[in-house]
């Protein structure tokens, strides 16, 4: 059985008048169903409002589930006992870097979470070294995360994740906010812990070119999963993402309208060697 | 009418232990109804550059000028100016306080002076604009979805009219979508309305797209001035910066030194298709189908 699975999942906002009652219910996430293997990649995409972080967050049981059932690590999220073990068994980063950093050095800030585990002094300094190795950020440990760019930043919050030694890293948004480089470090911090430690990755991303690192991809809209498959399975299908109000890859995308104007070239091009490969051979 | 900037320099924390140059001896001049690009990695002074084109930040030393007024002059109206050269931060959404969406709409011009039917005439005009619909206004801006928050945002600053609209990556965090249709939406105020549009993005395939004249920050230094396709033929530099040039861009130089004879300047997706077209029936003829619509 898959690290994360999800089982008729659905997922409810309700808003409440001022007797407190219910006064409305929104379906924000609906009967979707997922089974997400040890040291997969997975990547998910949809517009704004789709559903995606909202299924993130139930994988960290930040939100229970309203309907279905969600299991990390066999763990069912609905069951109190287990929350704390699944928060450390599934890390989230956000989008924004200054909301999730609270240290006032980086080395702190990466210890705080195994310290609030209550793992052993030495244990946390062991594994804050290995964290900030891991993501690149060791030359930077005794500085004030204040005087980081906004890569190194989300690079912090992703060391902070890692010292917990979770089994999955979910990412909602993590490169929304970078310039172009932050960006590229952030994948390549991820990338690596994907690769090297087997750690499973849930990225969710506006950024198509995210997506072609990922071995699988979830599109989601209006709170179902619209579509799976490998990045070239999906990406090849440009109209339909379309119309879920997605994009693909400008290589992509370029390789599309060639085809559409009568060039041999195959669909589903996801890099600009392939795009070379296919036009200069 | 125009903003000009002279021999512009801005200290933070001058004389301190911890002075640092935002912004250092910035020269420029932005004439009426043009649509300019601002990049720069995070850092590089470009939120302090822009924060002095409407006089929220007084440069530490050199002048600037707003229609060939020095706007720190002793008497200049400096409130004035900014509802003419409005800015939209970088989360617009922070901006939004209001009960409904009109009256968040309708709170600048009411400062203007209007009266209430003028304002909520100009308010629904910019709701129009940037496409937000009349169902929405009267709901909460806070029960909007990430992308319609930032319309109502950027309504809010276009319904005091300005003259000047200056906006710090109004996309981030949108879906390609709502990205292509709020950029769209702004690209046609552009046009129609004859405004200068100011655009500070992170989104290099974006800065391709729109802007006519791009300029590029570095450590508070401004280092390119120029059109995007000449700023990103440098693109070796660009990366050298934290930046990077479109995708296009780099799939027609590997294209160009695979041997296909393509215009390596192109950076949209249709400029880079038919320049490869071009190539390809020149070059590998053979590549292009009989009957496919290739002209």
């Amino acid at each position: 059985m898959g690290i994360i699975k999800a089982f008729k999942l659905g997922f409810d906002y309700l808003k409440y008048d001022e007797d407190g009652n219910v006064e409305a219910t929104q379906r924000a996430v609906n009967d979707v169903n997922l089974d997400i293997e040890a040291g997969d990649f997975v990547a998910v995409l949809g517009h704004n409002g789709s559903g995606k972080s909202t299924l993130a967050k139930q994988m960290n049981a930040l939100l229970i589930p309203s309907e279905g059932t969600m299991w990390v690590d066999d763990m069912d999220t609905a069951k109190e006992p287990e929350l704390w073990k699944i928060r450390q068994r599934a890390g989230m980063v956000f989008q924004n870097p200054d909301n999730q950093i609270i240290g006032t050095v980086v080395e702190e800030d990466v210890g705080f979470g195994p310290e609030n585990m209550g793992v052993p002094t030495d244990e946390i300094w062991k594994r804050v070294d290995d964290s900030l190795k891991k993501t690149g950020m060791t030359a930077y440990r005794y500085q004030s995360p204040n005087k980081l760019s906004g890569g190194q930043k989300q690079r912090v919050a992703i060391a902070g994740v890692v010292a917990m030694r979770p089994s999955c890293i979910v990412l909602d948004e993590p490169t929304a906010m970078l310039d172009p480089n932050g960006r590229k470090e952030v994948l390549e911090a991820v990338s690596e812990l994907n690769k090297k430690e087997n750690v499973t990755v849930i990225l969710i991303t506006h950024y198509m070119e995210e997506v072609i690192h990922a071995n699988k991809v979830y599109v989601m809209d209006g709170g179902n999963v619209v579509m799976q498959g490998t990045p070239r399975e999906i990406f090849s299908q440009v109209e339909t993402l379309k119309k879920y109000r997605l994009d693909v890859p400008q290589v992509t995308l370029l390789a599309h309208e060639l085809h559409k104007a009568g060039v041999d070239i195959p669909e589903g091009i996801l890099t600009k060697e392939e795009l070379v490969g296919a036009l200069c051979r | 009418m125009s903003i000009e900037l002279k021999n512009v320099t801005y200290t933070y924390s001058q004389g301190t232990a911890y002075e640092s140059h935002a912004l250092k001896d910035i020269n420029l001049v932005i004439p009426d109804g043009q649509f300019i690009g601002v990049i720069g990695h995070t850092g590089s002074g470009k939120s302090t550059l822009i924060q002095h084109f409407n006089a929220l930040i007084q440069p530490t030393s050199g002048q600037i000028f707003y229609n060939g007024e020095n706007v720190w002059a002793e008497n200049y109206n400096r409130r004035a100016l900014r509802s003419e050269v409005g800015l939209v931060f970088q989360y617009p959404e922070h901006q939004l306080f209001e009960n409904t969406v009109l009256a968040d709409v309708c709170f600048g011009p009411m400062n203007q002076g209007l009266s209430k039917e003028q304002a909520e005439k100009e308010a629904k005009k910019a709701l129009a604009h940037v496409g937000v619909k009349e169902e929405n206004f009267t709901k909460s801006p806070f029960e909007l979805s990430g992308g319609q928050k930032k319309r109502v945002a950027i309504a809010g600053v276009l319904a005091m009219n300005p003259k000047i609209l200056i906006l710090d990556e109004p996309t981030a965090g949108l879906d390609p979508q709502g990205r292509d249709d709020i950029l769209d939406q702004i690209a046609a105020l552009h046009k129609m309305r004859g405004i200068t549009i100011i655009l500070v993005s992170h989104s290099m395939e974006d800065i391709a797209k729109y802007v006519e004249r791009l300029i590029v920050m570095n450590h508070g230094e401004m280092v390119f001035d120029d059109t995007p396709k000449n700023v990103f033929s440098h693109y070796k530099e660009l990366e050298g910066m934290g930046l990077a040039a479109p995708q296009i861009t780099y799939i027609m130089h590997a294209l160009s030194e695979n041997g296909l004879n393509v215009d390596t300047t192109a950076t949209t997706v249709e400029e880079a298709r038919d320049t490869i077209l071009e190539a390809l029936k020149k070059q590998k003829p053979s590549l292009l189908k009989k009957g496919g619509n290739a002209e």
